[in-house]
């Protein structure tokens, strides 16, 4: 038996006294992709939070490969985990270069050879040497999410933690960006959990895909099963017959 | 009379810049009628530009010429700015993508929708409290009453972009302009904010110009569809025929999408020909 890299038990999370994550488990062995659907504020990001240390007030237990985490988050789980945020043009210093926001990592935790991890961290996600000394405004949303993941690879993490990755980009380039996080997962056999509202996305990019709705998850299934477009749960059916665009009949049924 | 409400030919927009003028829309010509007509573009397509020009709310230095570009048999070319600024709510209007930046925070949300109607409607002002409670059940909030006393930060964001579609539609207009009406919003919420815009179209004959980056919504709301790239019309078609599109940048764009009915390794990427440009 393989040590999980992610056991999440019974996580509840509450923001002032309100449960916005109400008791959600689940396991990733290494290299899984999991995903995680649902609309604003049924607690989805909330969980990668937590896992994260962003979301203090917890309970529950989070285990990331056989260790337990507590409330705070010490360099070694940075090595181990890494995150990237849906807001490219947020998640950036606005004032640093690509150079200094992918350097910074490498000094703190005391890595040599920064050189040469640099580069290698920007060929990776396919930015030639010309945008290592640009500051984020000279570049377009889809190269600096491509920055960021840059960031995110560069302490050779095996869990990436993506929170709607590509939400704030357009469609062409979300292509290019899911490509690459998936090229890069299974190169790097990394364990990937990532949580979109986009039904498609996510079950393009993960074997398995949870439904959240309300804090849980109404349904968890191989995201094969996605695709017939049937569901067991009344909501993940919703989703599904509105993934598809616009349709009278199923307006109809939902305004009220 | 046709029933052409709005007809335009060669429509630029243009700003000027250190190193000469960047071109935002180059020559798009198109006529609307009582139909939903999408407009579908990447940001930078230039497709919420079009809707601004059409509206003169087209930022200055920004500059806007047509050859043609007429409203009901008005021609918006000659209109000078204050005249277009009276047809601008009244009978021309706009739906922006999200409603909390939308709508004044400090003010309730009836009082918005009633200050519209007096606006436009300055010897009836003593309707405008019962015109405002009309447009809000017309939009399908179930009591009124209850949300025209609420202040923008009290309501979600579905029935912020409905009370924008009440605030638009108690002027009675004959063209709505819908920028990202549903970007912001959930997929649940967004099919009831389309059904209501749909209503609008087919029961009182508007003409909808929906401007939009989803193809796939495009596809399913609309009767037709521009594609933009890069401030040009890549082509014009109808929604239905979306699956036969002939460029290639159109169909590039409908094959990126990671679908639920496909199975991809990989998803198509495509490299954008300089030539769509010329």
């Amino acid at each position: 038996m393989t040590e999980k890299a992610l056991d999440v038990r019974d996580l509840v999370v509450r923001y002032s006294s309100r449960a916005v994550v109400d008791g959600v488990s689940f396991s990733l062995d290494p290299g899984d992709s999991f995903g995680i659907v649902g609309e604003s504020g049924s607690g989805k990001s909330t969980v990668l939070r937590a896992i994260a240390g962003l979301a203090t007030d917890r309970s529950g237990t989070i285990d990331v490969a056989g260790k337990r985490l507590g409330a705070k988050r010490d360099l070694a789980f940075c090595r181990l985990v890494q995150m990237v945020f849906q807001d490219p043009f947020g998640s950036l210093h606005p004032k640093q270069t690509v150079d200094r926001a992918l350097a910074e990592p490498i000094a703190i935790h005391g890595l040599g050879d920064g050189e040469r991890r640099i580069q290698e961290a920007l060929d990776a996600v396919g930015l030639g040497r010309g945008f290592r000394f640009r500051y984020p405004h000279q570049l377009s949303g889809g190269q600096r999410q491509r920055v960021a993941i840059a960031r995110a690879l560069i302490l050779e993490p095996k869990i990436l933690l993506l929170d709607e990755p590509t939400s704030a980009l357009d469609v062409s380039i979300q292509a290019e960006v899911l490509n690459l996080l998936k090229r890069l997962a299974a190169e790097r056999g990394m364990t990937m959990l990532l949580v979109s509202h986009n039904l498609a996305v996510v079950a393009h990019m993960c074997e398995r895909v949870a439904v959240m709705q309300s804090g849980v998850f109404v349904e968890e299934a191989p995201s094969s099963r996605f695709r017939s477009l049937k569901a067991e749960h009344p909501y993940t059916q919703t989703l599904l017959d509105a993934s598809g665009g616009f349709r009278r009949g199923l307006a109809a049924g939902l305004v009220g | 009379m046709s029933d052409i409400l709005l007809d335009v030919e060669d429509l630029r927009v243009r700003f000027p810049g250190l190193s000469g003028y960047t071109e935002a829309v180059r020559g798009l010509s198109f006529t609307l009628g009582r139909e939903r007509l999408g407009i579908v573009g990447e940001s930078g397509s230039g497709k919420s530009m079009t809707g601004r020009a059409i509206l003169d709310l087209v930022p200055p230095p920004g500059e806007v010429t047509a050859k043609r570009m007429a409203f009901m048999g008005l021609d918006l070319l000659s209109m000078p700015h204050r005249e277009r600024r009276a047809l601008r709510g009244a009978r021309m209007s706009m739906v922006m993508q999200d409603p909390k930046y939308s709508l004044n925070p400090v003010m309730t949300v009836g009082e918005q929708i009633a200050e519209t109607w007096r606006i436009h409607n300055p010897g009836e002002a003593g309707q405008a409290r019962e015109r405002a409670l009309a447009m809000l059940d017309a939009v399908r909030i179930r009591d009124p009453k209850h949300v025209y006393d609420l202040y923008p930060h009290e309501v979600s964001g579905g029935m912020g972009q409905r009370v924008m579609i009440a605030m638009v539609l108690v002027a009675d207009p004959d063209l709505i302009i819908a920028d990202e009406p549903t970007s912001a919003l959930d997929v649940t919420v967004s099919m009831q904010v389309l059904a209501i815009l749909d209503d609008l179209v087919s029961q009182r004959g508007l003409g909808l110009i929906f401007i939009s980056h989803d193809l796939d919504l495009v596809r399913s709301f609309c009767d037709r569809v521009i594609v933009m790239y890069g401030g040009a019309v890549m082509e014009t078609l109808n929604a239905r025929d979306l699956d036969h599109a002939q460029h290639a940048y159109t169909k590039g764009l409908l094959n990126c999408l990671p679908r639920l009915d496909r199975v991809d390794a990989n998803l198509p990427v495509f490299t954008r020909d300089p030539e769509w440009l010329k």
